[in-house]
């Protein structure tokens, strides 16, 4: 009895001996040097794997900036924590990189539908059906892609249209690739007067279906003293380069569709931070 | 003896019954036609008249603008008036010359006028095809030119197969067109033997057309290497890949074209264009359109394109419990949220219908049943899964490119799927992502 109880003991012991020395010369001889800075930059990294800056995944970025000379701001979504920490790891100077987020440009909340959709409840689907079911063909549809499509749940849906947690948004840009109309553009946090709406129809056309679109009447252009707002095809345009945020084509616009997101607007929105300095549009 | 025919398909309720006694009458013209540019797959015609300009009837108005495209005609004389986007079957506006009918119909010279046309170059019937605006009837508007006139790398090809097939439900006017014009479809048909070099061709109805049957065989009785075949009653007999599955046995590659295997197909309502344009000097302004449903007299209209689908139906007596109209039959048809709408050379009917099912689509049960019905040997249940999903990629990796969107499997899914839909959905994002990557 004693000595089978021993033979086994002795037997597994002496395999487990055999087999560890089998993994320890494994582990040595077979070892892939993997450098510790990927995993402290994953670990920097905001690890969604949203696939923004174009690499496989966070751990892909990773990688790639130790030993593909990816530039330590790659990661979009970062923001300049993530990205002083990089380069804190990688030991290089590090170029600051202005926060973006994304701006749906569209505030056409209140249009009416042409008919009655009823197949898929996603954008992309209704934008195949007679180009959308809303009056408007430049604007939002409403069924949420860009809500879906966004990894750090930065996009709410309020009544049937999107709104931007700029405090979440990272500015990735995943949402401007899921929106069949192109309304989301992924902007400097720091520009913050914005034409909010995309619509190249003439004036009249677009005021038959949306009060709050661009009616291209040009009031902006003729009131801006820095050139940087023109009107081409029908849509007024900003050019960032120009613009000083005076947010005098913000008073003139007639029918709001130039906003300054520094000021809280509308009755029905509610600023997603309290506004900080600026001026009430009248 | 029942013929061998494609894999799968259904048998929905026909519904021809109302118009398919309805001879061919000329719809009246209205006092403004609103012609699109998009009259065919591919690039618009490039306009080339303004406000103000005086046409005639055949009076070229649109260009081709690219190798895919084709040109377009005035369906009356008058004068243009607008030069603007407008509603179009597919969706989105695209630019229509406007134009105030003078009501003399003064044409083009030549217009009408037999052509002796034996004696021309495939090369010269091709062009002559493209001048005169000539697409595919049967629904797809593909230009015909361009179909006639193979690259050099593909096989030659040895058989013309003429559609008469006519599938979709409460359609009927490819058949009065074969009834009542048999002529002009077998001298259309012996154009398009000389352009190809075809030495055989085949026409196929489906057997419940026995009267088209018989007036063709009658008309094509002195041609050699033509003969007229039924083929079973089965949607989608009339999509050409299953054609040529059913007279030929042929099986269409994944991703390919009938060229590959060495078949042209062209449905009646084009060969009976192309014997208009090549023979008789008549640009393709005009189509047969099968107005049926929830209108008191169902009929057959000659109708210039341009024709808004209001005055047809209006025509038609519209009944007022009608709550859809669809340009096409109701398996592949698009619905319309306007009459404005008008005819284009795709058109082949306008349907009413006064009983819609709203019932709302629920999950997938895995029954299978469009598995069976796909005519394409597709797994629809998969596909509509993915494409909930938003899962394209992998869309295309069970060939959503194969899918010829003919409805068969949203038509027999128990949950109410709108599998066509989805797979549509998913074609338009893999062309996306493929554009973007050409783009790089």
């Amino acid at each position: 009895m004693m000595m089978e109880l021993l033979l086994g003991a002795g037997l597994l012991a002496f395999l487990g001996l055999i087999f560890g020395a089998g993994l320890y010369v494994a582990s040595k001889k077979f070892a892939v040097d993997i450098d510790p800075r990927i995993e402290k930059i994953e670990e920097a990294l905001p690890g969604a794997n949203c696939g923004a800056c174009g690499f496989p995944g966070c751990s892909g970025l990773a990688a790639a900036i130790v030993h593909g000379g990816a530039d330590v701001t790659t990661c979009p979504a970062g923001g300049s924590a993530a990205y002083k920490k990089i380069a804190e790891i990688m030991g290089v100077g590090v170029v600051e990189r202005p926060a973006e987020k994304a701006v749906v440009h569209c505030a056409g909340r209140e249009v009416d539908t042409r008919f009655n959709y009823t197949g898929p409840a996603d954008c992309g689907s209704a934008a195949l059906i007679q180009d959308g079911p809303k009056a408007c063909r430049f604007g939002c549809l409403g069924f949420g892609d860009c809500a879906a499509a966004c990894p750090f749940g930065a996009i709410g849906m309020m009544g049937a249209f999107p709104r931007v947690d700029e405090a979440k948004c990272t500015g990735c840009g995943r949402c401007v690739e899921s929106c069949p109309r192109g309304l989301i553009a992924v902007r400097p946090a720091s520009k913050s007067v914005r034409v909010l709406c995309k619509s190249r129809d003439r004036g009249k056309a677009v005021s038959s279906v949306c009060k709050a679109g661009c009616i291209a009447c040009k009031r902006c252009e003729k009131v801006c003293k820095f050139g940087a707002m023109r009107v081409v095809d029908n849509l007024a345009a900003i050019d960032y380069a120009k613009c000083t945020q005076c947010g005098e084509c913000v008073k003139e616009c007639p029918t709001g569709s130039i906003i300054d997101a520094r000021a809280p607007r509308g009755t029905d929105v509610e600023p997603v931070k309290a506004a900080s300095a600026g001026e009430v549009p009248a | 003896l029942t013929r061998k025919t494609f894999k799968g398909g259904v048998h929905p309720p026909d519904n021809k019954a109302s118009s398919r006694g309805a001879a061919i009458e000329d719809a009246p013209v209205p006092d403004l036609v609103v012609v699109t540019m998009g009259q065919h797959l591919g690039a618009p015609a490039k306009p080339v008249v303004a406000v103000g300009d005086g046409v005639k009837r055949g009076q070229v108005i649109g260009e081709a603008a690219g190798f895919i495209s084709s040109n377009v005609h005035s369906p009356v004389s008058g004068r243009v008036v607008r030069v603007e986007p407008a509603p179009h079957p597919l969706g989105k506006p695209v630019t229509a010359v406007a134009i105030e009918n003078d009501r003399a119909d003064a044409a083009v010279d030549g217009y009408g006028l037999p052509v002796r046309w034996e004696g021309m170059s495939a090369g010269e019937i091709c062009a002559k095809i493209l001048a005169m605006g000539v697409v595919g009837m049967g629904g797809a508007t593909f230009p015909t030119h361009v179909k006639l006139a193979p690259p050099k790398d593909r096989p030659p090809i040895d058989t013309v197969v003429i559609n008469g097939a006519e599938c979709e439900p409460y359609l009927t006017s490819d058949f009065r067109l074969m009834v009542e014009n048999p002529g002009g479809i077998v001298e259309g048909l012996r154009i398009i033997l000389k352009a190809t070099g075809a030495p055989r061709a085949l026409v196929g109805i489906e057997a419940n057309k026995p009267e088209a049957i018989e007036a063709l065989a009658r008309a094509a009785s002195g041609l050699s290497g033509v003969s007229v075949e039924e083929v079973p009653v089965r949607y989608p007999q009339g999509g050409e890949k299953q054609l040529i599955k059913t007279l030929l046995g042929r099986e269409v590659p994944s991703g390919g074209l009938p060229l590959d295997v060495g078949v042209v197909v062209q449905n009646v309502g084009t060969a009976c264009a192309i014997a208009d344009a090549v023979a008789w000097g008549r640009p393709l302004t005009d189509r047969i359109v099968t107005v049926a449903g929830a209108v008191e007299r169902p009929a057959n209209y000659r109708t210039r394109i341009g024709v808004p689908a209001g005055a047809l139906l209006e025509r038609s007596n519209l009944k007022p419990s009608a709550r859809k109209i669809i340009f096409g039959g109701p398996m592949m048809g698009l619905a319309q949220y306007t009459s404005e709408v008008a005819v284009t050379k795709s058109t082949s009917g306008i349907l009413a219908l006064d009983e819609v099912d709203s019932s709302p689509a629920r999950g997938c049960i895995r029954c299978g049943k469009c598995v069976e019905g796909c005519p394409s040997g597709l797994v629809p249940s998969m596909l509509s899964v993915l494409g909930e999903a938003g899962r394209f990629i992998q869309m295309g990796e069970w060939d959503a490119a194969d899918c010829i969107e003919c409805g068969v499997c949203a038509y027999v899914c128990p949950a109410k799927r709108p599998i066509v839909h989805y797979i549509k959905r998913g074609k338009e994002a893999l062309r996306q992502a493929r554009a973007k990557g050409a783009a790089k």
